[in-house]
């Protein structure tokens, strides 16, 4: 399982209902259920997607986020889960007040726009960073609202937004891990934040 | 494909008729003293009883929904599609219960039967029926095959809303419940397109207000025309320039000709609406599309599907196609919505295909992954 998703695990409590957004083929929500025993829910787009995620056994609503969530009601979940795709939205903004509004608590992870590697390819080369972890062209990615650690710090404290926990996660090598946490705007390759209102 | 060359078929089914002595109360306040449903099964029941799946029939379904009457018979069972050994509803572990609603004209009781009081049919004087009559005639069916509580109540169409029905009005009864190209109750434009299929039937001359079961006369021309509209609002645009376009059947479009001109989708809706008012009852039409109008899920709840849902217990599987107009996908969302709003595990999908409401009889690759996905899920064993 993908880095970001173990981290969240332990800010899960056990038996809660878990909301979330762009769920995949349903993996993480699969593992959450087994060793948390949550009752969980899945947004997803993708068909392939969906039909694993069915397979799996979990509730999964074809349903597409740019379109709004106002079909959830109020404080419905206790915890609300997007994992890498805040910069795939058309206005993160108002999915991040959507997400507080349905849930109790809400985890997001994104990809750290303000990363070394995106600064030196931007800075050296003048071109968007295309890399392993980014792997799209600027013309047809998917993601189309990059922000750093810093420019989400800010925009939780512009709406009121109380930072639970942030987690930061390097690339794969443990140096890189101890430098994330640090100077988490340069090395975080991942940032994971818990956030309630 | 026929019995003998479809591996994939449950092959061979006979049909059975179950007879009920005691009174059933119905909707209308009318009580019918006894009555019969012809159904048939696939599959096996296992020990336990825990592996029953009912199917319930849309508009003008019946019983035959799987396999083959006989080795001479071209066409199998109308969702023969989805039921048999490795299609969604697989026979190899569901024990699968079809029936001819009450009401019907398959040879359940309904207009076409005899009513014992008078000695002659019952024609126009057929009580009127809800959803819910048939949910409590289905649950009659399941007393007498011993299941206690359905795997799943699987449905498309006025199928799905008696699906729906079934957790409310029985709600420790199901595990699962398959609502697919459903509504919570019919729009004013899909009531029109009812009203405009019963005015055909009545202003056929020979129908002379359903007595013509008297006569032996059948108001042929006015179910045609019934079903050549109903028809239309069961495929989408799309499907119909596919499939027919402009093609013409006869005649020419030729500057100078003078031709009849026939186009295919001319002769195909005539077609269909000739080969439906031989196998159709007019006064079964009427009830079954009266039973359609009356629908409406969350009635005595206070309007309110959310209220309604919070009654049913089980897990529901909502599906829509993305070119259905007669039960469009928003109308499925309707129904997801109001479950995700009462708190009960739902899954929806929405299709992407060409053929409208019809959709649901078809092979479509995603729509029999997701439809098999999710009855993987439901559990046989307990």
């Amino acid at each position: 399982m993908r880095l970001d998703l173990s981290h969240i695990q332990r800010w899960i409590e056990p038996g809660s209902r878990v909301l979330d957004l762009g769920c995949g083929d349903g993996e993480f929500l699969e593992t959450l259920q087994r060793e948390r025993q949550v009752r969980g829910t899945g947004i997803e787009i993708n068909e392939d997607n969906i039909n694993v995620a069915i397979a799996r056994g979990l509730n999964i609503i074809e349903q597409n986020m740019d379109h709004g969530l106002d079909n959830f009601p109020d404080q419905s979940f206790d915890t609300v889960v997007m994992a890498h795709a805040l910069q795939a939205v058309h206005y993160p903004d108002r999915v991040l007040e959507e997400m507080l509004r349905i849930g109790r608590e809400c985890i997001v992870t994104f990809p750290n726009f303000g990363h070394w590697r995106c600064r030196l390819h931007l800075g050296t080369r003048g071109r968007m960073p295309v890399s392993e972890f980014m792997p799209h062209t600027w013309y047809d990615t998917p993601n189309i609202h990059f922000c750093t650690v810093r420019d989400f710090e800010a925009l939780c404290q512009e709406r009121s937004i109380r930072i639970l926990a942030r987690d930061f996660v390097g690339n794969s090598n443990d140096s890189t891990q101890a430098l994330a946490t640090t100077w988490p705007n340069l090395f975080a390759a991942t940032a994971i934040y818990h956030i309630t209102r | 494909m026929s019995a003998d060359t479809d591996t994939h078929s449950v092959g061979i089914v006979s049909p059975r008729t179950a007879r009920f002595e005691e009174p059933l109360m119905l909707a209308c306040g009318r009580e019918l003293r006894g009555f019969e449903l012809v159904y048939e099964t696939y599959g096996e029941l296992n020990p336990e009883k825990t592996n029953a799946v009912l199917i319930c029939h849309a508009l003008s379904g019946h019983h035959h929904a799987a396999g083959y009457h006989s080795a001479q018979e071209r066409k199998p069972g109308w969702w023969d599609e989805c039921i048999g050994p490795g299609k969604p509803i697989d026979t190899r572990r569901f024990f699968v219960v079809s029936l001819n609603n009450l009401g019907g004209c398959h040879g359940s009781t309904g207009p076409t039967s005899v009513n014992p009081e008078t000695g002659k049919p019952w024609g126009p004087g057929f009580p009127p029926l809800r959803a819910r009559d048939w949910v409590h005639s289905q649950a009659r069916l399941a007393d007498l095959l011993g299941i206690d509580c359905w795997a799943a109540v699987v449905g498309g169409s006025l199928g799905g809303m008696q699906a729906m029905r079934w957790a409310l009005e029985y709600p420790q009864r199901l595990k699962h419940c398959v609502v697919i190209a459903a509504a919570l109750k019919l729009s004013a434009q899909n009531l029109a397109f009812n009203e405009l299929a019963r005015q055909a039937i009545f202003s056929d001359p020979v129908f002379a207000e359903g007595n013509y079961i008297y006569s032996g006369e059948v108001p042929e021309k006015g179910l045609a025309l019934a079903r050549m509209v109903g028809h239309i609002t069961y495929l989408s645009d799309e499907a119909m320039a596919n499939k027919f376009g402009r093609e013409l059947r006869a005649g020419s479009l030729d500057l100078g000709s003078e031709d009849d001109i026939e186009f295919q989708v001319q002769s195909y809706l005539r077609y269909q609406g000739s080969q439906f008012s031989s196998q159709f009852d007019a006064n079964t039409y009427i009830l079954m599309t009266r039973a359609l109008d009356f629908f409406d899920l969350a009635r005595e709840y206070d309007n309110d599907p959310v209220k309604a849902f919070s009654h049913a217990t089980c897990g529901f599987m909502v599906i829509s196609f993305s070119t259905d107009w007669r039960f469009s996908p928003a109308r499925s969302r309707e129904i997801v919505d109001a479950l995700i709003a009462a708190g009960r595990p739902v899954t929806y999908t929405e299709i992407e295909a060409n053929e409208g409401h019809d959709a649901f009889l078809m092979p479509i690759p995603r729509y029999l992954a997701a439809f098999s996905a999710y009855m993987q899920r439901v559990g046989v064993d307990d």
